[in-house]
């Protein structure tokens, strides 16, 4: 075990899956040499080898097809998308391609390759750092999408990710690649895709998020329970696609009361998808209107990223409104 | 006098089927008939495939009548560990690599026999036992697959190669270029192959590129590219070849333009009369690539004209007997509908999967096939 941020758990769980499986190539700009913008991939290429950590050509369409032109042979690429800002040339290929490949191949073919790439604002980024679009590719069946908000989870997801047979897009939350620290084993584990994460437990709201928008939540509960005596149970999603149902909806047969806080923008964002579910499942148990806390319906902005950024106030006021529902 | 650009045409037949050089030997007897043999193979099925399609027994047909040289003669230099990414008019290359007809059939009437489940319209075919990437609709997607396949396997040290597929139209997308450009900085083993029809549906090449070939377009990203007359099948199989073992050897990739004629209509929803020249497909229909190599044959008295019928009827009748057993199996099993978009089945499509049952219960589906 070791006290790891974001980065150093990423990078060591790279490394330890490379290791245990020759088939592992990561690809991707700036990765090999530099060791990724963010250096997660920091030290790889020095370890594995130019063959294995390849610095691309610029061009997104081509990392990603190329990608999955390896997942076809029988390797398990591990692309990398310096921000998801950039993923839209690669949309045709993740959509339309990667995720359809086993569907459309009557099972023949598999394309396991995990999409990495950081995503989300709060490090004035501005409209094309900062971008939270998941809910584009939570919309395509057949990719699996995944948010952990930790170091720990982080590791263990992208190792499940990696040893798996389906195209998986996973998201790196960037605001926390320093900020995020954890007690981290060493040795290569996973945990299970799928699975949700109860975080704190509360009879009063459960307030659901994801990645960053994970911590704002928690904070926003801390103070609710300080100032306002609510206990909130803070439910971390951890796997979009596919969704833990389950532990969502046993939570709200708790208390009721649903936040759903996500950075993104708030129109089709995946929070909407999630009330939905328990809309159609939980309505008899629900005591007050879900509640969303999310961007605002704009392009990322720079000098208003803070008005922008759902904090933990809004979620509090969330939180405060679904507690206070008559 | 030839334009520049067509006297730099590789050819190894002359329109009436006589060689240039004496090429006697350099192919063996049985493959020459075989090369012979696909072609008509490739034009009974796009023939019967249009036809099935004008009575409403399947719903969709692509044809590469005209193209058969093209798609055979590269197909035949393939080995069988070598891949192919092929476009949905590359019916000449899967049955050139061993697809049965019946298989094929299977995926044009999306049976319950068909290995990719009935799950796409007509021609997209899907076959991991031909190493052929699965083919989708939009366009040059392939392209890049194809390198990063290449590029395995020259990670794995396999000595294979990867032939891409894509026509005039593929090379405007901005995937032939990101692909083209990948692969000649990585050098990998795969030939560009570009059948050059001359048509992208209604758009010919003249709008599709202001370059004077596609061939030159290898120049820009570091490798070499060759034009070949595309109804020729010995040229085409010469490149094929040359370029297939330069890949393989570690020589890097090839791009070759294969300049051919789409005889026939884009697909059974298109009818070129509103856009083609009655005067250009005749022009073109005097370079058929079939009788073209027949001369050749005869020529070297390797195939009669009676044993070149002989050989159209039975793959005819080949063809006709896959199509009508396809016709005769039954539709995919409604629980397909939720397999294969992850490894495993999951929760929330098994639960849509018993919803949809359910309803089927109550609304069960008309002899029209609607639910009402």
């Amino acid at each position: 075990m070791a006290e790891m941020n974001l980065i150093q758990s990423l990078n060591s769980c790279l490394r330890g899956e490379m290791k245990r499986d020759d088939r592992v190539v990561i690809l991707g700009e700036d990765v090999g040499r530099a060791g990724g913008v963010f250096r997660v991939t920091d030290g790889l290429q020095q370890e594995f080898g130019e063959e294995r950590v390849l610095d691309t050509p610029l061009a997104e369409s081509g990392i990603i097809g190329a990608a999955i032109g390896m997942a076809l042979y029988g390797l398990k690429p591990v692309p990398e998308i310096q921000f998801m800002d950039f993923i839209y040339p690669a949309f045709d290929q993740i959509v339309n391609e990667a995720a359809k490949m086993r569907y459309r191949s009557g099972g023949q073919n598999t394309c396991p390759l995990v999409i990495r790439t950081p995503y989300g604002g709060g490090i004035h980024g501005g409209h094309y750092h900062s971008q939270s679009t998941e809910a584009y590719f939570c919309h395509t069946p057949g990719l699996q999408v995944l948010c952990p908000s930790d170091p720990y989870d982080a590791k263990g997801l992208l190792a499940a990710a990696i040893r798996g047979d389906d195209p998986v897009l996973f998201l790196e939350p960037k605001r926390l690649y320093r900020a995020a620290k954890a007690e981290v084993p060493e040795e290569p584990f996973t945990i299970p895709i799928g699975q949700a994460n109860v975080v704190a437990e509360g009879e009063d709201v459960t307030v659901i998020a994801w990645g960053a928008m994970l911590h704002t939540a928690l904070e926003a509960a801390r103070r609710a329970a300080e100032e306002d005596r609510i206990r909130c149970e803070v439910v971390d999603v951890r796997s979009l696609v596919p969704l833990d149902e389950a532990t969502i909806l046993a939570s709200v047969e708790k208390t009721g009361r649903v936040v759903i806080a996500y950075e993104a923008t708030r129109t089709g964002g995946f929070g909407a998808e999630i009330a939905a579910i328990i809309a159609e499942k939980a309505i008899d148990r629900l005591a007050a209107p879900i509640v969303r806390v999310a961007g605002y319906d704009t392009p990322f902005p720079f000098a208003l990223e803070d008005e922008y950024m759902p904090d933990a106030s809004r979620v509090l006021s969330g939180i405060r409104k679904a507690a206070e529902y008559e | 006098m030839p334009s520049r650009a067509e006297a730099e045409l590789i050819q190894v037949l002359d329109a009436e089927g006589r060689t240039r050089e004496k090429i006697d030997g350099e192919i063996p007897d049985e493959l020459l008939l075989r090369m012979h043999r696909m072609m008509v193979l490739n034009r009974a099925f796009d023939a019967r495939g249009m036809n099935l399609q004008r009575q409403g027994r399947i719903h969709f047909y692509a044809p590469s009548t005209g193209e058969e040289a093209a798609a055979v003669g590269s197909a035949l230099a393939l080995k069988a560990s070598d891949w192919i990414a092929p476009t949905y008019r590359s019916a000449g290359v899967l049955l050139t690599r061993g697809m049965a007809p019946k298989a094929m059939a299977d995926q044009l009437y999306a049976n319950r026999a068909d290995v990719t489940k009935g799950r796409q319209m007509p021609v997209h075919w899907a076959s991991r036992e031909q190493r052929s990437i699965s083919i989708s609709s939009p366009i040059a997607t392939q392209i890049p697959q194809a390198v990063g396949v290449a590029y395995a396997m020259k990670l794995k040290r396999d000595k294979s190669a990867v032939i891409a597929y894509f026509g005039d139209g593929g090379t405007s997308e901005g995937d032939f270029h990101v692909a083209m450009n990948f692969a000649g900085v990585w050098k990998v083993p795969c030939v560009f192959f570009c059948t050059n029809n001359q048509w992208a549906i209604s758009v010919p090449l003249g709008k599709q590129t202001a370059s004077e070939t596609i061939a030159v377009k290898a120049k820009a990203y570091g490798f070499e590219g060759v034009r070949v007359d595309g109804n020729d099948i010995l040229a085409v199989h010469r490149t094929t070849k040359a370029a297939l073992e330069k890949a393989r050897s570690g020589g890097g990739p090839t791009l070759i333009e294969a300049l051919t004629y789409r005889m026939g209509p884009h697909s059974t929803s298109d009818d070129p009369r509103r856009y083609r020249e009655d005067a250009e497909m005749k022009k073109w229909g005097e370079r058929d690539p079939i009788v073209r190599f027949g001369r050749y044959l005869e020529g070297r008295k390797l195939l009669s004209r009676e044993q070149a019928e002989k050989v159209e009827e039975e793959e005819r009748e080949r063809v006709r007997a896959a199509m009508d057993a396809a016709e005769k199996e039954g539709p995919p099993a409604l629980e397909t509908l939720v397999e294969d978009v992850f490894a495993k089945v999951p929760p929330h499509l098994e639960e849509q999967l018993k919803a949809h049952v359910e309803h089927r219960k109550g609304h069960p589906r008309g002899s029209n096939g609607s639910g009402h």
